[in-house]
């Protein structure tokens, strides 16, 4: 959905479920996201519908992942680490995560 | 990294945004010698207008403009200042005795402030249209921000729809970035030309008037612009197409990704949770916080400074922190010495000038505000427009009152994206004004936060023998 303009260098990796894909420190996880051309994030709890980054400045809420094993943080105000685990996350939460 | 266990238990001022408003105001105050702190929830200052100032991938000045280096410099002020900036630092209660509740990495802190600045800025009105929640659809903010931030620019066939100073603002910077527009629809009513005329001696005189002119050329110049009057996004799992009516006319476009914009309004979520009074502004169609002269709110000690105390742009904002500034200092510490209000007062007036005719010209047509049967309203609980007419039609009055009906407003981001709407479909339905239907009630929390986040609050041994036995 977006590309990485000229020469801002890829220099480390996170995990998107369970695939590493390269991101660039400075990158929010959902900037990471859509720069490889992940398409969506979630799926709705109520109807299942799939939802990507919409605002990307923390107020809209569809950019909910589960990074590092806590769930339905807002992907758009996390900075990537490396290593870093994203898992999308799928209709309503499980319990506990 | 400044972390939760760093902060001292009491500030004289805690100041809530690091947009122009919050740098501008903490710069101040931290100089005359007052205790301030700012705390901003993303991971560098700047707020959404000069998003990424510190650490933008984009080296080529000329791409964002001048405007927005203009933010390096109120950056570097409020960190020369001593003020203690803290990023990533996501204040999710307020309340009218000025307790803040702030979380950084995890940990939560309960901070005592004797003064209050929130200057949590704008966020783009809503703009329901039938299959806005595809992935593929966006806001041109968040495209603005993955350019600014991370120097990421939308691919494929992108289209941008809507009105707006910003709407302009992004398609030049998108261009000049090397990005190709397919094209934008225009939203703006044509009769609102007429209506804005009035204010055109103003708006002569603001700074804006040039730099907009400038601004058009240069895009139309590069993209052609469709007038429309009916939009929609479609697509199977994400958006693949967009249909529109142009001058009566239906056409549709194959599309990846469309950006939508019609203007911003205040950010009223945190301010109304903490008690804060609102009043309906017919011109902004939008609540904004109800202030005195130095941008006071009805709860003493809690000042609203930048686009939340109601929209006027980025400049504006920082001039409006810096009144609210001065307040502060002259009742926390009357012996040190601050600007003259006075002559601040008159440069937020110039920056004024040029709102009346943008406000007016930029005016969403009703059809973008007020949606359609099955458009949703509430995205995040899947609330159509339909439901919320259906409710008002057989007696509910008010957005709280909705809450209970059909849970619209009460997802995670708790009617930010939907609460305008809301109102005005009510008013819409029950033939009466937004004023009368009023705004969702907000509490604290509001931003999530975890029960460990809420556990690890430090707590006395008084707190801890009044609960166990
Ligand atoms: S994309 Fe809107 S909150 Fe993250």
């Amino acid at each position: 959905m977006f590309k990485r303009l000229g020469d801002t260098a890829d220099t480390l990796t996170i995990e998107i479920d369970g695939k590493s894909v390269r991101a660039r420190s400075g990158d929010t996880v959902a900037a990471a996201m859509l720069a490889n051309g992940i398409d969506h994030c979630r799926t709705t709890p109520v109807t299942g519908a799939p939802r990507a980054p919409y605002c990307l400045m923390g107020v809209c809420f569809e950019c909910l992942v589960m990074i590092d094993g806590v769930g339905s943080r807002q992907g758009c105000l996390v900075p990537v680490r490396d290593g870093m685990r994203v898992e999308t996350q799928q209709g309503k939460r499980e319990a506990g995560r | 990294m400044t972390e939760a266990s760093d902060l001292a238990s009491a500030y004289d001022l805690v100041v809530i945004g690091g947009g122009p408003a919050g740098l501008a105001a903490a710069a101040l105050a931290a100089r005359a010698g007052v205790s301030t702190v700012l705390f901003d929830e993303n991971p560098g200052v700047g707020g959404q207008i000069y998003r990424g100032i510190t650490s933008t991938p984009l080296k080529k000045r000329a791409v964002l403009g001048e405007d927005y280096w203009a933010g390096a410099e109120l950056a570097a002020e409020a960190k020369a200042s001593g003020a203690l900036i803290v990023t990533g630092a996501t204040v999710w209660s307020l309340d009218p005795t000025r307790q803040v509740g702030v979380s950084i990495a995890g940990k939560a802190r309960m901070i005592e402030a004797r003064r209050v600045i929130i200057a949590t800025g704008s966020l783009e009105r809503p703009f329901p249209i039938p299959g806005w929640t595809l992935p593929g659809v966006m806001t041109a903010g968040a495209a603005q921000t993955a350019l600014k931030a991370h120097g990421l620019v939308p691919n494929g066939r992108v289209l941008l729809a809507g009105c707006g100073p910003l709407l302009w603002l992004l398609a030049a910077q998108m261009l000049r970035a090397g990005a190709r527009i397919e094209a934008i629809l225009d939203t703006t009513l044509r009769a609102n030309w007429l209506r804005a005329v009035p204010h055109l001696p103003d708006f002569l005189l603001s700074p804006y008037w040039s730099k907009g002119l400038a601004l058009l050329r240069e895009v139309r110049a590069k993209v052609p612009v469709i007038p429309i009057e009916r939009l929609s996004a479609r697509g199977e799992g994400k958006l693949q197409q967009v249909d529109y009516v142009s001058r009566g006319k239906d056409s549709r476009r194959q599309a990846d990704v469309l950006l939508l914009h019609q203007g911003v309004v205040p950010n009223v979520n945190l301010a109304n949770a903490a008690g804060v009074a609102h009043r309906w502004n017919e011109r902004q169609i939008c609540f904004e916080p109800v202030l005195d002269v130095d941008f006071g709110s009805s709860v003493p000690g809690i000042a609203i400074a930048g686009d939340g105390a109601g929209i006027a742009g980025g400049t504006a904002a920082a001039e409006r922190g810096r009144i609210a500034a001065i307040a502060a200092v002259r009742a926390l510490k009357p012996s040190a010495s601050v600007p003259d209000p006075q002559s601040v007062r008159q440069k937020l007036q110039r920056e004024e000038l040029g709102r009346g005719f943008l406000d007016t010209l930029y005016r969403p047509a009703d059809a973008f505000r007020l949606p359609e049967d099955e458009t949703i309203a509430c995205r995040c609980e899947e609330v159509t427009a339909k439901q919320i007419r259906d409710m008002a039609a057989i007696g509910c009055e008010g957005p709280n009152q909705m809450k209970a009906f059909l849970r619209c407003g009460m997802g995670p981001c708790q009617g930010r994206l939907c609460g305008l709407t809301v109102t005005e479909l009510i008013a819409a339905s029950r033939h009466t004004r937004p004023a009368d239907v009023g705004y969702y009630r907000l509490r604290p929390p509001v931003k999530p936060i975890t029960l460990a986040e809420l556990a690890s609050l430090p707590i006395s041994e008084a707190e801890r023998k009044a609960v166990e036995r």
